[in-house]
């Protein structure tokens, strides 16, 4: 019999696999198309928004099971996030998130994609990214954490 | 509004999403996991052994995409991509990404898909927040500057 690990990191492939033809298949790689529906005022592009709405139409119903459950079906938890606070690193961070979306057209999913792809501006906008995330994890680690810390000891 | 219709593509982008939804779905019944690409990436940086391994293996699948993709599309099916943006344009924009992203705990698929899929009021916040600063940031470089 395989080992269940074995199943896990199978379908954890085959998952990645099928997003990333879903981002092909959609236009999702393809920036200027994305920036043609953030275009509001010129020229606009709908297809992001039935991209979104094809999307939500399916996993509602997989959510919906999802929260019903505290088990996966292949063995092991479900993890459902557990935060529920509207706080600003939520707001800001999704501020600063858009802008550079709207800035390049690529959000972290399709610019993996199309690295892959061997677009070359889509390598260097996941390495600046990959930057971004670590300088996040520094500032998380030595600024923010410090100052909590703080705030408990008073 | 003026529809760009040379390059809408209603049934391409819906089948598409369907696709993203399916996978969503199967990440979260088979492996119990949200499918955020965002935190997947952050979740390495740095590496934890034991909370390794899948994401490699997700990223790994993804990575392979464009592959399968032009191996079962017939040729010229998808248009190339039209990447506009300067280098230190993008540069700029991969920053912001990262950082917003990981402040924000989630980005277009964790919030965007995810998220508003469960009827999250968190994800919602998020997804009119990064749209929003979408729709000013375009606008601000195509139309104003």
């Amino acid at each position: 019999m395989l080992k269940n690990s074995v199943i896990h990191r199978v379908s954890e492939f085959l998952v990645g696999l099928l997003f990333g033809l879903g981002l092909i298949l959609s236009g999702m790689t393809d920036p200027g198309k994305v920036i043609g529906f953030l275009d509001l005022f010129g020229l606009w592009d709908p297809s992001l928004a039935l991209v979104m709405g094809g999307a939500i139409a399916v996993g509602f119903f997989a959510f919906t099971l999802a929260k019903k459950r505290t088990t996966n079906f292949l063995g092991g938890l479900l993890r459902l996030p557990t935060q529920n606070q509207i706080d600003k690193p939520l707001v800001i961070g999704s501020l600063l998130f858009g802008a550079g979306w709207g800035l390049a057209g690529f959000c972290p999913g399709p610019a993996w994609v199309s690295m892959a792809s061997g677009q070359p501006k889509a390598l260097v906008f996941v390495v600046a990214m990959l930057v971004g995330m670590v300088g996040f994890e520094l500032m998380d680690r030595f600024i923010h954490a410090p100052r909590k810390a703080k705030l408990h000891t008073v | 509004m003026n529809i760009d219709w040379l390059h809408f593509t209603p049934w391409a982008s819906i089948t598409g999403g369907v696709l993203l939804g399916v996978a969503s779905a199967m990440f979260i019944l088979l492996n119990g996991r949200i499918l955020g690409i965002s935190g997947i990436l952050g979740g390495l940086l740095p590496p934890k052994m034991a909370d390794s391994l899948w994401r490699v293996a997700f990223l790994a699948g993804m990575f392979c995409a464009p592959m399968v993709f032009n191996a079962l599309a017939p040729v010229g099916f998808a248009s190339p991509p039209r990447v506009d943006a300067d280098l230190l344009t993008v540069v700029a924009a991969g920053l912001l990404v990262g950082i917003g992203t990981r402040y924000a705990g989630g980005c277009t698929s964790g919030h965007g898909v995810c998220g508003l899929s469960r009827l999250s009021p968190r994800s919602l916040v998020a997804t009119m927040s990064f749209m929003g600063a979408g729709f000013l940031v375009v606008y601000l470089v195509r139309h104003a500057i």
